[in-house]
């Protein structure tokens, strides 16, 4: 990092791909939750839904954090040390749905 | 200099010291780190709401015939269908759609001012952020209403049957929400509620804070002064995981 003092920066002139390639992405964004939000109307509630709606959210998810925060453009370690963590929420997923349905069995 | 580096460097390997394997600045990999404990805890949360949900009777009927009891978990989007301004009508989550959107549009903001930053462009930087910034203040005033319209309930309320405060059984027309009863549906309804859209409100207000001490660091040439933009990359990695976080509230508290 540079820590001496520079006055005058340089400004580099605008990357017209580069900043199409945001709006794409946001479009695409823009369209998921539009889809997410017909399917609430049209579709009747069930276990299909709720998988779609799953998909389509972590389809957004990938999207804001490969494109947004640029995880994608990280050395590889620093990907796979935030990335591989998030397998313990699959245990915490199945065993917390468990115990509502255990609850539930208890209760009535 | 140079040469002896290179020398220790192919000794010790990638992970031997003397270089930096991850790449990223201490501030960006401790920002990296940060927001992966903030996911586990929202993570947390959203799954407590799906443990709780699951342990209380779905409701049976069709959609359209649906009345709030606390005896079932409601439907989310014949409960969240009030508008600011038009009184009484069913628009079923049409406020959290636009509230969905305006986070959305504040993220794309951030990024171009991260790209604006990437290119020492302190006049685009200045402008996005202002934009990002807005977006911020909006989605609140919009939370903040939510909050509002879901405490005051509806004209109509819902009859219960319900244990008080002052543990005594009562039937009576209860009004909107609080942590004790709610219209709407069993208690941990609108408790989820208050907690995990409150818990993302105030991350939302710290990022509006961070957004403006950004915009006007920017504005005062802080950052040109220092080098180099990358305190703007890292407010925007905060700013953008609350959009990601919002995304799944979006989707399991309001959609599912």
């Amino acid at each position: 990092m540079e820590h001496d003092n520079h006055k005058e920066l340089e400004v580099i002139p605008r990357d017209s791909a580069k900043i199409k390639k945001i709006w794409m992405t946001a479009l695409i964004l823009f369209m998921v939750t539009a889809v997410e939000f017909l399917l609430a109307f049209t579709m009747d509630r069930g276990l299909l839904l709720y998988i779609i709606f799953i998909v389509l959210t972590i389809v957004k998810a990938k999207y804001i954090m490969m494109e947004f925060m640029h995880l994608g453009d990280e050395a590889k370690p620093l990907f796979y040390s935030i990335i591989v963590p998030l397998i313990f929420l699959v245990w915490l997923i199945i065993a917390l749905m468990r115990e509502g349905a255990d609850i539930f069995l208890m209760r009535w | 200099m140079s040469s002896t580096a290179i020398e220790i460097q192919s000794k010790r390997g990638m992970w031997g010291g003397g270089n930096e394997p991850l790449k990223a600045s201490y501030g960006k990999l401790m920002m990296w780190f940060f927001l992966l404990s903030d996911i586990f805890t929202f993570t947390a949360f959203l799954i407590t709401y799906g443990a709780i949900r699951m342990s209380y009777p779905a409701y049976a009927g069709e959609s359209a015939d649906f009345v709030s009891s606390n005896e079932y978990w409601p439907i989310p989007e014949r409960i969240f269908d009030a508008v600011p301004f038009i009184h009484g009508v069913h628009f079923p989550l049409v406020f959290v759609g636009l509230m969905t959107f305006i986070l959305i549009l504040s993220s794309v903001t951030m990024v171009l001012a991260v790209e604006a930053g990437h290119r020492n462009d302190k006049k685009d930087v200045v402008k996005w952020m202002l934009w990002t910034l807005l977006g911020g203040i909006t989605f609140l005033s919009c939370q903040a209403w939510e909050w509002s319209h879901f405490i005051h309930g509806t004209d109509e309320g819902t009859l219960l049957t319900y244990v008080n405060s002052a543990s005594n059984l009562v039937s009576e027309t209860v009004y909107g929400a609080n942590l004790i009863v709610n219209e709407y549906g069993p208690a941990p309804f609108a408790q989820l509620f208050f907690f995990i859209t409150g818990f993302h409100g105030f991350h939302v207000t710290l990022g509006v804070f961070l957004l403006f001490l950004a915009f006007y660091q920017a504005a005062v040439g802080v950052y040109e002064e220092r080098g180099h933009y990358e305190m703007i990359e890292k407010i925007g990695l905060y700013w953008h995981f609350v959009d990601l976080v919002w995304v799944f509230v979006f989707t399991f508290f309001y959609l599912i």
